[in-house]
């Protein structure tokens, strides 16, 4: 039977009466902790939001018509050379239209899939903005504003006006802000667009359009999809590409496949696109624990080293308790708890630490040009990483103390005893 | 005369040290002691006395031959057992003082019986409080144990060898690091109770003075028994 009363009593005392070296225990596992959360949420936050930078704005799969030569040359399908070895020369792209045919019915056929989010059109033009005698060249995109805000998060970067005014207007235009600069214009002014065929159409700025991507702001537009129509001159089945957006990433890739198969079209699953980013991703995830884990290790070094201590110190205590009836295993577990004690108390301290500098880091200012919608540092107050750290606390100091606690509770007292 | 009951008998007890070389140190010890009787062994240094003590205690167990405590086997036991058997039927008495100094006097008396946990604290506090009252020393009740001197002690830790009643009380020259004036004082005390409450003793001493007043000699010689 245990007494556990008497054993935390005991365990307590030695801890009080070595206040300082139990602190010194102690805030080595509240730095271990403390630096792990805040580590954690500030390098995971850092992660999700350069995530969505990235995430939210792309397409799941993205669709559209590949300007590219055609795979069988019309000399493969004559058969007298089957066998020979044919070499063409200056091969040129298919005649083919960058609409995708049939776009509407694609789009209805995939907006009734329950595994798509949505599935919204795109009309990509190449135009000129004309500012007095000089053109600058520039992308325009015709969109289906209010969808784009709902499925790619386009609000976020409208960094002047809003979405509801392009969509209300039929000649609107959301300039990207390099372009805004450039030409000294702002909300509310008209621009002079022309088309590669040279047609020149004045469109009113009802919002300015920034990215953070200097290359893009500096190029590009967007403008409704009738609006794009009308400029080109084309009819409303007029789509150059089709945007989707699941409700699980994971079916980017089958969902690509399909399309290709049964459209034969291209499309570009998300997965694809961003190889490189996940790979960003792991590794940012993989320093932060192994810098959280040494971390850890430390402080349990630490505990280890002290109960080693004191337990060298307290070798007439150990013998004393023995010889009047304290078992090996009553005095592993005075040492025991008290290695769980400091993790104990340690640990939430750390957890506290953690919680504020998180808060305290959440709430520093963070302004940056490229990400016009931070306004803060970003950390990500998972509960997960408090449980987490409060656990390997208790794992790495239990096990620190496992080992010195063993080795009283092997101490032979008459040795002690007689030994003096 | 009615016939003695035997608190503590030792069988045909053989013990050998291994390291550094094979040595026989106690050589088929038997005897038996009775209740309320209070002995002493004697003998000179390194004749065993002391190695034989820490067998009798059950603190030892590295031993050929069998041991009795109230008539029953002590021998072969498991540690948990032998502790428990240590915690309510041994109190113990040192050379060297031995309390916790950590803790007050008071808490290092109670902490064998608290361990023991037959009764409430309550009980135990005032049980302690009487052992020490019997021992002279319950005004040091509340003092921190490393705050007393020698002979308040070595008091203190007779009293924490009492605290559970036990059937014998065992002590390692308890005398052998005071001067002569509580030297008297813990014989007194240790005559007092084998003569009033029937308590056994059995203290292993080389104090000649000390051993003559007591009630019978165990004299050790080359590790044997020799009267």
């Amino acid at each position: 039977m245990v007494n556990w009363k008497v054993i935390l009593n005991i365990a307590k005392t030695h801890l009080l009466t070595k206040i300082k070296q139990t602190a010194t225990a102690a805030l080595g596992v509240t730095f271990g902790i403390g630096a792990y959360i805040t580590l954690v949420c500030f390098m995971t936050g850092l992660n999700a939001m350069l995530d969505d930078l990235i995430l939210n704005v792309t397409p799941h799969v993205h669709i559209f018509n590949e300007i590219e030569p055609s795979k069988k040359q019309p000399i493969d399908l004559y058969d007298k050379f089957q066998n020979a070895f044919n070499v063409v020369h200056s091969v040129k792209p298919k005649q083919s239209q960058k609409r995708i045919h049939n776009a509407l019915p694609i789009m209805n056929y995939l907006n009734k899939d329950p595994l798509v989010r949505g599935a919204i059109p795109q009309i990509k033009e190449q135009i000129f903005y004309i500012a007095g005698s000089i053109e600058l060249g520039g992308n325009l995109t015709g969109i289906n504003v209010m969808q784009e805000v709902e499925l790619f998060n386009f609000s976020d970067y409208i960094v002047k006006g809003t979405p509801k005014a392009l969509h209300n207007n039929e000649s609107g235009i959301l300039l990207g802000a390099g372009v805004a600069e450039k030409m000294s214009l702002d909300v509310g002014d008209r621009v002079q667009i022309s088309t590669i065929r040279g047609d020149i159409f004045p469109l009113k700025i009802v919002g300015i359009y920034q990215s953070g991507i200097a290359d893009i702001d500096n190029i590009q537009s967007f403008a409704n999809v009738k609006t794009v129509q009308r400029i080109l001159g084309e009819a409303e089945n007029y789509i150059t590409d089709i945007n989707v957006k699941l409700h699980n990433i994971e079916y980017s890739i089958p969902l690509a496949q399909k399309i290709e198969q049964q459209f034969k079209l291209t499309a570009i699953d998300i997965k694809t696109a961003n190889a490189q980013f996940e790979t960003g991703t792991t590794i940012r995830n993989l320093i932060t624990y192994s810098v959280s884990i040494t971390l850890l290790i430390v402080a349990g070094f630490g505990i280890y080293n002290i109960l080693n201590m004191l337990i060298y110190e307290k070798m007439n205590d150990i013998a004393i308790l023995k010889a009047t009836g304290f078992s090996g295993k009553d005095v592993q577990l005075i040492f025991m708890s008290q290695a769980i004690i400091i993790g104990v108390v340690g640990g939430v301290l750390g957890l506290l630490i953690g919680l504020s500098l998180s808060h305290f880091i959440d709430n520093l200012p963070f302004e940056t040009e490229a990400l016009p919608t931070i306004t803060t540092y970003p950390i990500n107050h998972n509960p997960n990483f408090y449980i987490i750290g409060i656990t390997f606390a208790m794992v790495s100091t239990f096990l620190a103390g496992y080992l010195p606690s063993r080795k009283a509770k092997k101490i032979d007292p008459v040795k002690i005893i007689r030994g003096q | 005369m009615y016939t003695m009951e035997t608190v503590l008998e030792a069988k045909n007890i053989n013990k050998y040290f291994k390291k550094p070389v094979l040595f026989h140190v106690l050589k088929d010890i038997s005897f038996k002691i009775n209740k309320g009787e209070f002995s002493s062994i004697m003998g000179k240094s390194g004749c065993g006395k002391s190695t034989l003590l820490y067998i009798l205690s059950t603190m030892d167990t590295d031993y050929e031959g069998a041991l009795y405590l109230n008539d029953e086997l002590v021998t072969g036991q498991e540690r948990e057992k032998l502790s428990y058997i240590r915690n309510k039927h041994i109190g113990f008495v040192f050379q060297f003082h031995y309390l916790l100094s950590e803790f007050s006097v008071l808490e290092n008396v109670m902490l064998p019986a608290k361990k023991l946990g037959e009764k409430t604290v309550q009980e135990i506090e005032h049980h302690a409080m009487e052992k020490l009252r019997v021992l002279g020393i319950d005004h040091l009740a509340k003092k921190r144990a490393s705050r007393i001197s020698g002979g308040e002690k070595q008091r203190v830790a007779i009293a924490r060898a009492l605290i559970n009643d036990p059937a014998i009380i065992m002590g390692d020259e308890p005398t052998g690091n005071l001067d002569s004036y509580n030297s008297d004082n813990v014989f007194n005390i240790f005559k007092q109770l084998s003569d009033e409450q029937g308590l056994s003793l059995l203290v292993v001493t080389h104090d000649i003075d000390f051993a003559k007043k007591t009630d019978r000699i165990i004299e050790m010689g080359d590790g044997r028994i020799i009267s």
